[in-house]
């Protein structure tokens, strides 16, 4: 069973139709609405988990592309602008998990994003604010 | 003259830059030409060690003179990206501090403050040649009618921006550490209660005023690197101090020695001049600065010889302690333990944090000796100590 936390955006043209119905009869997937919103300008937005097995997952994000619904992860991560980064070491007092570390001798402080646990200290203990939340990317959803 | 074997002029290490002869090292590479060699030997051989320090610097900012406008004006409050600078003084003139919040700010109202965006941020984006809205205020005289004015502006549109830093490059800086229960929030950073870190901001080994500490070399008119430009020592720093206690090989244990500085804020760039935003503390800029030393003889070789083992600071409790002025050392601590990561304060191992970036100022080590060498980068002599 494959499962995923995924958010929707629905443009205007389509928010009236039955779109996530099409998710259980033809690709066979479970969904649960954790969320729903339709805006003042008719725009939706819908947060879903959606399980199923990974081919008809995968069928399923593409039918809902197909249909020019926007799908970011609900998934967050922290990021670094590499290039900004002065190498001052200020994110590595609050930091739980040593995500954020330096490199001896060379003072260097490294970003190891695997071992981050996106718990947003960073952000503001960064005094050049180069640590940004974003939403994971999705690209390797579609795989 | 006479109790050294060797002995240099400005005049002369100058001559030998001119002539692409001059030997230049970084404050890191002396250390083991001095200890291979000996100073003599190093004396004779090397001209000029470079340094560099990368830290913020909240004593730090810029005279900014607006141009005049038909009618003119005579500024009484001048506003950019609505941050605050100082404007009593003549007509258009004004002086854009680091630390200036923007006017909108709610400050430590909702405690911590995020302290987005100052004075430093304004002279980041000024550097990077961003569009800043000045807003200008006055009231009106019969020679300077003209009350308000609102514009965009880049940094080219002024018709002066200097940086002229009251103080910078303090020589040794103490150790900050928080033995309350609570986090506490300073221009150290954030400190962990019951001393959960240990944070410290130097460049040792590298930094200018530790590689000369009596300034035997360094005086007004001094040439140095400045925020990516060329720049000048002009006087000593605000909060200057000589008479303190010093190691066996002369170098100050506590903060000590400050160098005030200027340059042309046009030349430089926003690599080296940084926006700083400390949360709970406020808003500041990171200063890239570098000092030419001349190997003048075997003591200055010697001087600039110092490693990080040999330079020591104090632990100061940053957690009650300092901001009710009780500056109690809990113990000595030398840049080499502090870099290692974890120190020991009062029987517990302490983590260790730098503020003051060392790849930043090994760069700006390397970059300063490359402009020697490559760009005829002259040593100013000074013409007056500190």
């Amino acid at each position: 069973m494959y499962s995923k936390i995924l958010i929707l955006h629905f443009p205007p043209v389509i928010t009236q139709k039955p779109i996530v119905y099409y998710l259980t009869k033809n690709f066979d997937l479970l969904f649960n609405i954790l969320h729903a919103r339709v805006s003042s300008e008719k725009a939706g937005y819908m947060v879903l988990e959606i399980s199923g097995t990974k081919d008809n997952f995968n069928k399923g994000i593409k039918f809902l592309k197909n249909h020019d619904i926007k799908i970011t992860s609900a998934e967050h991560e922290i990021l670094r602008d590499d290039e900004q980064c002065t190498h001052c070491g200020a994110c590595t007092a609050i930091c739980p998990t040593e995500a954020l570390s330096i490199k001896r001798p060379e003072m260097e402080v490294i970003y190891d994003k695997k071992k981050c646990s996106v718990c947003e200290l960073c952000i503001l203990a960064c005094p050049t604010r180069i640590m940004k939340l974003s939403s994971k990317n999705t690209e390797n959803i579609f795989k | 003259m006479g109790k050294h074997r060797i002995n240099k002029t400005y005049k002369e290490i100058n001559e030998k830059i001119k002539s692409g002869k001059a030997v230049v090292v970084t404050a890191e590479e002396i250390i083991d030409i001095v200890k291979e060699n000996g100073a003599v030997e190093a004396a004779n051989n090397v001209d000029v060690v470079t340094t560099g320090t990368f830290a913020p610097m909240c004593s730090s900012g810029a005279f900014l003179n607006i141009g005049q406008t038909k009618p003119l004006i005579r500024t009484t409050s001048t506003l950019f990206n609505n941050v605050p600078a100082y404007s009593g003084l003549a007509a258009v003139d004004c002086f854009l501090g680091a630390t200036q919040p923007c006017e909108d700010d709610p400050l430590n109202k909702i405690y911590p403050g995020e302290f987005n965006y100052g004075g430093g941020h304004v002279i980041q984006d000024l550097v990077a040649g961003k569009k800043v809205t000045l807003k200008a205020k006055a009231y009106a005289t019969d020679d300077y009618p003209k009350t308000r004015l609102e514009k965009t502006i880049v940094l080219n549109d002024l018709s002066q921006a200097i940086l002229c830093n009251p103080r910078n490059a303090y020589q040794n800086y103490n150790c900050a550490i928080n033995m309350s229960d609570k986090i506490k929030y300073s221009y150290m950073g954030i400190l962990k209660p019951e001393m959960g870190n240990a944070n410290y901001s130097t460049s040792a080994q590298l930094s200018p005023l530790l590689n000369d500490p009596y300034l035997k070399t360094i005086g007004l008119g001094t040439r140095i690197f400045l925020g990516g430009a060329m720049g000048y020592v002009t006087w000593n720093g605000t909060q200057h101090k000589k008479d303190v206690d010093r190691s066996s090989i002369g170098v100050p244990l506590t903060p000590s020695a400050t160098l005030f500085v200027m340059g042309d804020l046009k030349e430089m760039s926003p690599k080296w001049l940084v926006g700083q935003s400390f949360k709970g503390y406020g808003c500041s800029l990171s200063v890239g600065l570098g000092v030419p030393i001349p190997i003048l003889n075997e003591e200055m070789a010697q001087y600039t010889a110092v490693s990080d083992d040999e330079l020591f600071t104090q632990i100061i409790d940053y957690g009650d302690g300092y901001g009710q002025g009780n500056f109690k050392s809990y113990g000595q601590v030398s840049y080499g333990e502090l870099k290692s990561g974890t120190i020991m304060v009062n029987g517990k191992k302490v983590q260790t944090v730098p503020l003051s970036s060392i790849v930043k100022a090994r760069e700006i080590a390397d970059k300063l000796k490359q402009w020697i060498l490559k760009k005829g980068f002259l040593l100013g002599e000074p013409q007056h100590f500190f």
